[in-house]
């Protein structure tokens, strides 16, 4: 499957009695009812690592982007109704800043080393701390709160995937530990913020920005007061979207779905 | 807020016998600065001074609670020593010996327990210096569309007499003699030759920001006067702004936050792709201060770097951010995915881009400017962005800023540029006053000097 589609229901898994695999393409299978196909013996694929650099790296830009002010800069470059470039227009410094991990998984992992480069500090929150290491390869400080992350961080994170535990992990009241002057970044899924809370959050200022690749739904309603706000940038969920990736990707579930027909081990199987 | 204070200006040195008390070593902060390159990011030029409510007999000074430092009046407090016997601002913190001392008995101690780290002779006099005595700096004005920001102005009133050109014009007779030195910020007052004639007694031009290619430096050196930049200040938010630039135009995200948030948008085409920017190939040229840490950063992103200089690095600064030399600039352009520029604009890098080269890049690569519009032969780069010679650019700059309404470079979509913000944040811009601050005292105090620009 290709960006959640075709929808497994019931009704699909009922009328392909020969079904042996499902392929999904990317990492997260939130949208996928596990019980429901083991139930029908149908075995199923993602494709993890394959996604992990690009959207560390995508997790990468918005930083850079939210606390550098790229969007808007850039609209007042081509804006007709520049006439000069205002001296007090300022953004803030990513180099000495702290970033706060949440989810230090593969692809949290890899922006903590891209982060590094930048001479940010870093803290990270994780069901389980990673070895000593790890940890110093990074220079990452293990938050067994997630309290403690919020309120030290200047950016926050997410990159955990969506279980029923991390559903709204980020709501009104996480928000309001954050720093006034944090940055939220979020490329896991939509829903593990509490975006009714974030749109308050931003507009009242508990927080200072927002940069998002992904929500809930994918698109926006046009009239949601995300999409009208000036402290939030947000993508079309393009945190792997890039050739080579793809193409790696699709290779990746051909492998999968070949094993899986074959009945030999398959690679990157979700149990 | 995000970076630690910077270094402590005294630091504790054993006795000469005889002395009763512990004497601290006055390290005056342009000799502390002077010389090194990178990693210390911050002069503190702050001097945290605070008056109490006086007590019988003068001003009484007292130390807050916390910590066991003096805090000193708000004036200036100056020092003169032998043989040098210019005055000098005593920067730094007093230790505060037992409970609240007076003014007189502050001084009393410092001129006996003090000296001065460049002439270690001991401190002959301290005085306090009013305001008018202080040297006169030349800004355009503070605030408004092009002035000096007010915490900066705060800034530059703790070493020197603010002097805007509005009150130099309305005044000059008086105002001319007094201006010793003039804070250029964002390339303003314009220095021309009628300027300089009507300050006979300028001895320095502090530029806020590294580039100076806006000023004439032979003929500011024909009058005798000294450019000062800022290096060290503007080196990490620079390179930040390359490799954002870099992945924001590599992931499309201009194009991409566009349609999340168009009227128009009813789903997310699933054939939208952008090009990866991890184990791409970065060239870099113009491997100087910010070029390099441009690199260190694409390291992280397991980017293979090439990069071309004038001059070859050293072998441990290749290695270390595993930087692969390229003596002809040619064979950068056609090896690299993103092409970033990062030199200064010199006779000799105007139009270092132009249609030959833009020609030699793959198409599929991106330019990336953070040095200087004029280092690109702009129609050539517009000729070839339409033509799809590369596949799109980023540029930090352009020429001239801001380009004209209907220049073709703002209709293009395949372009991403930024009103030159390369070093606007709110720590650099304070940094650069402060680096600016400290060459320029160097200069009036005789001292080494941390950032001179000679002309060639």
């Amino acid at each position: 499957m290709w960006y959640h589609k075709p929808v497994i229901n019931e009704e699909l898994l009922q009328s392909l009695p020969n079904l042996k695999i499902v392929a999904n393409s990317g990492v997260g299978i939130d949208h996928l009812d596990l019980k429901l196909l083991s139930s029908y013996g149908v075995k199923l694929s993602n494709t993890p690592f394959i996604v992990s650099t690009d959207t560390a790296d995508m997790g990468m830009a918005l930083m850079l982007a939210s606390s550098r002010r790229l969007v808007e800069g850039y609209q007042m470059a081509v804006s007709p109704d520049t006439e000069y470039f205002p001296a007090d227009w300022l953004g803030d410094e990513l180099s000495g800043a702290t970033l706060g991990i949440v989810g230090m998984g593969t692809i949290g992992y890899k922006v903590a080393e891209r982060a590094k480069a930048f001479e940010m500090k870093i803290l990270y929150h994780n069901r389980n701390q990673r070895n000593k290491d790890e940890e110093r390869a990074v220079g990452a400080i293990y938050c067994k709160k997630i309290d403690d992350l919020l309120q030290r961080s200047d950016f926050v994170l997410l990159s955990v995937n969506l279980t029923p535990q991390t559903h709204k992990l980020i709501g009104k009241r996480e928000l309001e530990l954050m720093k006034p002057t944090a940055t939220l970044i979020n490329i896991s899924r939509g829903l593990v913020v509490d975006q009714d809370a974030l749109v308050e959050a931003l507009q009242n200022k508990v927080i200072k920005a927002a940069a998002l690749d992904v929500t809930y739904p994918e698109p926006l309603p046009r009239d949601h007061p995300l999409l009208k706000l000036k402290n939030v940038i947000i993508t079309p969920h393009i945190g792997s979207a890039t050739k080579k990736t793809r193409r790696l990707m699709m290779e990746n579930m051909i492998e999968s779905i070949q094993a899986g027909l074959t009945g030999l081990p398959i690679p990157n199987e979700v149990l | 807020m995000f970076r630690s204070k910077g270094f402590g200006l005294l630091k504790l040195i054993p006795l000469m016998s005889g002395q009763p008390n512990l004497a601290y070593k006055f390290i005056h902060p342009a000799i502390a600065s002077h010389g090194h390159r990178c990693h210390r990011r911050s002069v503190d030029y702050r001097q945290r001074y605070k008056t109490c409510p006086g007590s019988a007999g003068g001003r009484t000074l007292s130390a807050p609670q916390t910590k066991n430092w003096l805090v000193l009046s708000e004036e200036l407090l100056l020092v003169k020593c032998r043989p040098v016997l210019t005055w000098r601002p005593l920067l730094g913190h007093v230790q505060q010996q037992t409970g609240a001392e007076t003014e007189m008995q502050v001084k009393a101690r410092i001129k006996q327990y003090y000296w001065c780290q460049d002439c270690k002779h001991l401190i002959d006099a301290v005085g306090i210096m009013a305001e008018e005595e202080l040297p006169g700096v030349l800004i355009l004005d503070v605030g408004g569309t092009h002035g000096v920001l007010e915490d900066l102005a705060a800034l530059l009133k703790k070493h020197f007499r603010l002097i805007t050109m509005k009150e130099f014009l309305e005044n000059k007779k008086e105002m001319s003699k007094k201006i010793q030195s003039v804070f250029v910020f964002e390339c303003r007052p314009t220095i021309d030759r009628e300027l300089l004639e009507s300050l006979p007694n300028l001895k320095v031009i502090g530029n806020s920001g590294v580039g100076v290619d806006h000023l004439d430096l032979k003929m500011i050196s024909n009058f005798g006067v000294k450019v000062t930049n800022t290096p060290h200040a503007v080196a990490d938010p620079t390179a930040d702004i390359g490799v954002a630039l870099m992945l924001a135009s590599a992931r499309r995200l201009v194009e991409g936050c566009q349609i999340t948030v168009s009227p128009d948008t009813k789903y997310f085409a699933v054939d939208w792709l952008g090009v990866e920017v991890t184990r791409a190939t970065l060239g870099i040229i113009g491997m100087g201060s910010i070029g390099y840490k441009v690199a260190q950063r694409a390291r992280a992103f397991n980017m293979r770097i090439l990069y071309h200089n004038r001059n070859r690095r050293r072998k441990e600064e290749e290695e270390a951010v595993c930087a692969h030399y390229c003596e002809k600039m040619e064979d950068l352009l056609q090896q690299s995915d993103f092409v970033m520029l990062v030199v200064n604009l010199t006779p000799e890098t105007h139009k270092l881009i132009g249609k030959k080269e833009l020609g030699l890049m793959k198409p599929t690569a991106t330019l990336i400017n953070i040095s200087r519009g004029a280092v690109i032969d702009q129609d050539a780069l517009v000729e070839a962005l339409q033509n799809k010679v590369i596949r799109a650019a980023a540029l930090d700059v352009t020429y001239p800023e801001p380009l004209p309404r209907d220049h073709p470079l703002l209709k293009l979509n395949n372009i991403i540029i930024t009103p030159h913000i390369g070093t606007a944040t709110v720590q650099a811009i304070r940094m650069m006053a402060e680096e600016a601050i400290a060459n320029m005292l160097a200069v009036l105090n005789g001292q080494p000097i941390p950032s001179e620009v000679f002309p060639k």
